[in-house]
């Protein structure tokens, strides 16, 4: 058998029409009997070997032929995250399926709290890192269709005239107008594509099968395992010499590890393809022992290659060209398809994840800002608006990776572009695990790092790799920008004696974990952020619905719309009949409640993303305007959502406030209890004072026999004297603290006050004659009324005049009453012309216990209460007691008391 | 005549009372009855003790006392402290002030003569040899 080019590409397009028929098939299957077989975890896994790519089919035996065990790495990373850490795989998908999460932009995006800033940022990076990958693939189908042509004469067939670039232009467009036919027929990126799936599940079988059919033939040709290893080493070649486990072991093991998470392909059919969360316990062991096989005769095909095939023949191509050489046609058409579907399944997945990126975060949030509002308002508008974007994005995306290949297509190795791409996606990792595992990793500072570890990529990675194509960049890489040394690609700061490859992997990642952290360290989650880190680092806490809700006025009329459009007739019809069922009310009365509302922003972000979809309910819940409403629901947001630690903020508050509370009641208490000591301790002294003169001179009448009668008689009368003041004393005392406690009733009877000013004058007249002190009444008011206590009022003049009497050391002693109206006041006045109160004991003598100099002098010393008491009575008839500047040189009290108007006619 | 007791006592019963069983008990007394009229009868009529009342007008007891101890020329002279506030702390303070004896108002008067008879024969004792 003959194979020319015209034959293979022939094959190629039955191959693919094959396929395409397993995924109409598939999909057919799915829709209904929802699932079956192909919803196995062997499927699963066989979808997770999309990451075995044409680099894996040909670049692999290539890299071993030139590197020796280096390949190895390429395996061993994912097998560690696979059978190590598929913790993190499982939070991944579980995450992502409360989440809706559609894409790895979107995944970044919306655990840094919706941000589309991050989720644009993550979508170019990730299409500009991904476009040596593409090219890589490329440059597989190019270079073995080239094989096969350059095997024999008339290979060439009609290609004739076609050179690489044209072939590779070729295959580009051919694989663009296969990955839109297979990828963009549906739209909802979570409705998962079941048919793609099918069909990337088949190739994997393909290129398995196909590279056993060649290892096998290599070991049968080559003399049994043993004779393929004798023969090379009888040839001289020796692979094992170079230096394999250095740096570059380290650097590519770890890109490996990191691109099984972060490329946007992996993370579409691990993750969003991902139909039972148990699958990845299977695809655990299930897809490290497919890459084990995978990878079970890569050396000896690359041994065998050295060996028999003319010296600077391709490695790459081995795989082909072996069967090739040895006149194998059909096991070299099977090669052929292998590596094909190596290539096919990768940039059909690979497209399809980053278009999804595309429209979601790129053009959505476009079409919402520039409100399109045409195409939100036809009915399948934005549908199909998602429909383009996705088609255009896959036609850009293949052929910037076709400008990649056309740059760099005289370097002729496929695995060192293949790292490169690797080493610009790890730069996702970091903001990744911060998302999974750190709660304080911010937007901010996720955007600064991802952004800091691609330029560096971009310098120290990607733009190397154009050295061989353009002499400027070659003449950077020699003596660094303007000369500046200490900025060659390869060699940044000075460090030079890394492998290149593991130079860039260490200053970019380094660059971008130290962004991040610091970043994070320094920078301040916004509410929304804060929320969204909640939910994705405590799954297992609050439900997911809850602290994203948006509250607003929108009918169900308006959600249905929305979702119509975005979800399709047939999905929102379902959605809201189920909802109706659920809630158990009738289509037309559904109640549009935060709970519906965040179920169908989920439902949307299944389709256009979590930062779209947020964006575009909030304009319809909240009637178009965001900005008002939403910065109101963000507050809103804030609220529910630091509800925890709000909780806890609360409840200490409330403790500090019980605290102070409790400290102010115990000052208080404590003020209070000084108070008391010290009135107990002047009740003491002021009953002890009486007591001490009472005992003394009783002790005195007991002890001593022989007083005479006067002297007996003036004590006697001293003992009853004080006895009295000990009794008034003691009144006094109960009399102050019922006033200051206010608990006695008091009478409120309407009064002629002159009633009691008489009653007192009778009272102090004897009192006045036994002083020798003359009593004037200079003015009286006829009569007035008052509200009050008569008696008690008495009790006051009584205190006032007999004050005045007692303490007035006058050589003639007079004291003067008057009484008289004063606008709306009863007053009456007493003076007299004794000494008067020293200015400095004027503020005091309202004071409990306090006597003046006077006072304590006299005979007639009382407990210092009569004043505090008076005017403690006049307060309670709403009146008054001063001391006011008199007319004579002695003091002079007057109290005012508010006369009842409307009472003197009853009066 | 020598003053044996100088009494400051702002109570005109209770100096009277006490006045009357120390002289009794053949002592020469004199009475002051403000805290600022203590300091000069102390200079001038030298009392070989002084029965000092806390609760004064003017200048309380403790003030006086807290003079005549700063005072060189008086610092030798027993102070007998009455108090009617019966409570630890003034004793306490009365104390620290340097009061040779402290008596809670009310006293028994046997009390009173005796502490004043201690005072009076430990200050003969002390400066008559």
């Amino acid at each position: 058998m003959t194979l020319t080019a015209d034959l293979v590409i022939a094959t190629s397009v039955a191959y693919v029409g094959l396929l395409f028929l397993v995924a109409f098939l598939a999909d057919r299957h799915t829709r209904r009997r929802a699932g079956g077989f192909l919803r196995s975890p062997f499927v699963y896994t066989l979808s997770i070997s999309v990451y075995c790519t044409s680099w894996t089919f040909y670049g692999a035996v290539g890299s071993a032929a030139r590197t020796g065990l280096e390949f190895v790495t390429i395996y061993l990373g994912p097998t560690l995250v696979f059978i190590g850490w598929w913790f993190i795989l499982r939070r991944l998908v579980h995450i992502s399926h409360s989440q809706r999460i559609t894409s790895i932009a979107d995944l970044l995006s919306s655990r840094f709290g919706k941000s589309g800033v991050l989720g644009v940022l993550v979508t170019l990076l990730a299409v500009i890192a991904i476009a040596p990958y593409i090219a890589l693939q490329l440059k597989a189908v190019t270079s073995s269709i080239e094989a096969i042509a350059g095997a024999s004469e008339f290979g060439r067939g009609s290609l004739e005239g076609w050179d690489e670039g044209g072939l590779a232009f070729g295959v580009a467009a051919g694989m663009a107008a296969f990955t839109i036919l297979f990828g963009t027929r549906n739209v909802d990126a979570n409705e998962q594509h079941h048919g793609v799936v099918a069909a990337i599940a088949l190739e994997a079988v393909v290129k398995l099968t196909a590279l056993i059919a060649v290892g096998v033939f290599v070991i049968y040709a080559g003399g049994a395992l043993e004779g393929v290893f004798t023969g090379a080493a009888a040839a001289g070649i020796d692979i094992y010499d170079t230096d394999t486990f250095g740096d570059r072991w380290i650097a590519s093991m770890l890109l490996a590890a990191a691109a099984i998470i972060c490329l946007p392909r992996q993370f579409q059919v691990t993750v969003v393809e991902n139909s039972d969360e148990s699958h990845l316990r299977t695809a655990s062991w299930a897809f490290p022992a497919y890459m084990l096989a995978m990878s079970l005769f890569i050396l000896p095909i690359a041994l065998y290659g050295l060996t028999i095939m003319p010296a600077g023949s391709n490695p790459d191509m081995f795989t082909l060209t072996l069967p090739l050489a040895a006149g194998q046609g059909g096991l070299a058409l099977f090669a052929f398809i292998g590596g094909f579907s190596s290539a096919t399944s990768m940039i059909i997945l690979e497209s399809i994840a980053l278009s999804i990126m595309v429209s979601n975060h790129i053009v959505v949030p476009l079409m919402l800002r520039f409100g399109a509002e045409g195409h939100v308002g036809s009915d399948h508008g934005v549908r199909r608006l998602l429909l383009r974007a996705r088609r255009v994005s896959i036609v850009l995306i293949l052929f910037l990776g076709f400008g990649y290949f056309y740059l760099t297509r005289s370097s002729d190795a496929l695995a060192p572009i293949g790292l490169i791409s690797f080493t610009g996606v790890a730069q996702f990792l970091p903001a990744i695990l911060a998302a999974l595992f750190w709660r304080d990793a911010s937007a901010k500072a996720a955007i600064a790092a991802i952004s800091t570890g691609f330029l560096v990529w971009l310098w120290a990675s990607f733009l190397p790799s154009f050295a061989t194509s353009s002499p400027s960049v070659a003449a950077i890489m020699a003596e660094g920008p303007h000369g500046i040394s200490w900025l060659r690609p390869q060699a940044l700061f000075g460090l030079d004696m890394l492998d290149p490859l593991a130079h860039g992997v260490f200053w970019s990642l380094f660059a971008n974990t130290t962004v991040l952290i610091l970043g994070s360290l320094v920078t301040r989650q916004s509410a929304l952020e804060h929320v969204q880190a909640a939910l994705f680092i405590d799954m297992s806490g609050r439900s997911p619905s809850e602290p994203g809700s948006l509250h607003g006025s929108a009918t169900t009329d308006d959600l249905l719309l929305v979702a119509r459009r975005v979800l399709g007739q047939q999905r929102a019809f379902d959605l809201f009949s189920e909802e109706a069922r659920q809630t158990g009310t009738a289509w037309t009365s559904l109640e549009p409640t935060p709970a519906f509302i965040n179920r169908l922003e989920r439902e949307l972000a299944g389709s256009i993303g979590a930062a779209s979809a947020h964006i575009m309910l909030s304009k319809v819940v909240s009637g178009g305007e965001v900005s008002l409403e939403e910065v109101m629901r963000m507050a809103d947001e804030t609220q529910q959502v630091i509800e925890h630690s709000q909780a806890l903020e609360r409840t200490s508050a409330q403790l500090r406030a019980t605290a102070e509370k409790l400290e102010a009641a115990n000052l208080q208490l404590r003020e209070v209890d000084r108070q008391k000591d010290e009135f107990l301790s002047q009740v003491s002294h002021e009953v002890r004072t009486p007591m001490t003169a009472i005992r003394a001179f009783s002790e005195i009448l007991l002890s001593e026999r022989d007083l005479d009668e006067s002297s007996v008689r003036s004590f006697v009368d001293t003992i009853h004297k004080e006895s009295l003041r000990l009794t008034s004393l003691l009144d006094e005392i109960l009399d102050v603290s019922a006033l200051e406690k206010g608990d006695r009733v008091w009478e409120a009877n309407l009064f002629d006050p002159e009633r009691s000013l008489d009653q007192a004058l009778r009272v102090c007249d004897a009192l006045a004659l036994h002083n020798g002190t003359t009593l004037q009444v200079t003015q009286r008011v006829d009569s007035a009324h008052v509200s009050g206590d008569a008696d008690r009022l008495s009790q006051v003049l009584i205190n006032l005049i007999s004050n005045a009497i007692k303490y007035n050391n006058a050589p003639s002693p007079t004291v003067w009453i008057r009484s008289f109206i004063d606008g709306p006041h009863y007053c009456v006045e007493i003076s007299d012309n004794g000494a008067g109160i020293p200015e400095a004991e004027q503020p005091r003598i309202f004071d409990k216990f306090y006597r003046g100099q006077r006072g304590r002098a006299a005979a007639y010393a009382g407990a210092g209460l009569g004043l505090p008491i008076s005017r403690e009575i006049l307060a309670r008839m709403r009146g008054t007691l001063e001391l006011v500047p008199g007319a004579a040189e002695g003091a002079c009290f007057c109290m005012r008391l508010p006369l009842e108007m409307d009472a003197r006619a009853t009066g | 005549m020598p003053t044996d007791i100088l009494i400051a006592e702002d109570e005109p019963s209770i100096l009277e009372a006490l006045s009357f069983v120390l002289q009794r008990a053949g002592w020469t007394v004199q009475s002051v009855t403000d805290g600022e009229a203590v300091m000069q009868a102390v200079r001038r009529m030298r009392p070989r003790v002084l029965v000092l009342d806390v609760m004064m007008p003017k200048k309380s007891g403790f003030e006086v006392l807290k003079q005549i101890r700063a005072d060189a020329s008086l610092r030798a002279l027993p102070v007998l402290v009455l108090t009617a506030k019966g409570q630890q702390q003034d004793k306490r303070v009365a104390e620290e002030l340097g009061a040779d004896r402290f008596i809670t108002k009310p006293y028994s008067n046997v009390d009173v003569i005796d502490t004043v008879r201690e005072l009076l024969e430990a200050n003969t004792a002390e400066s008559s040899p």
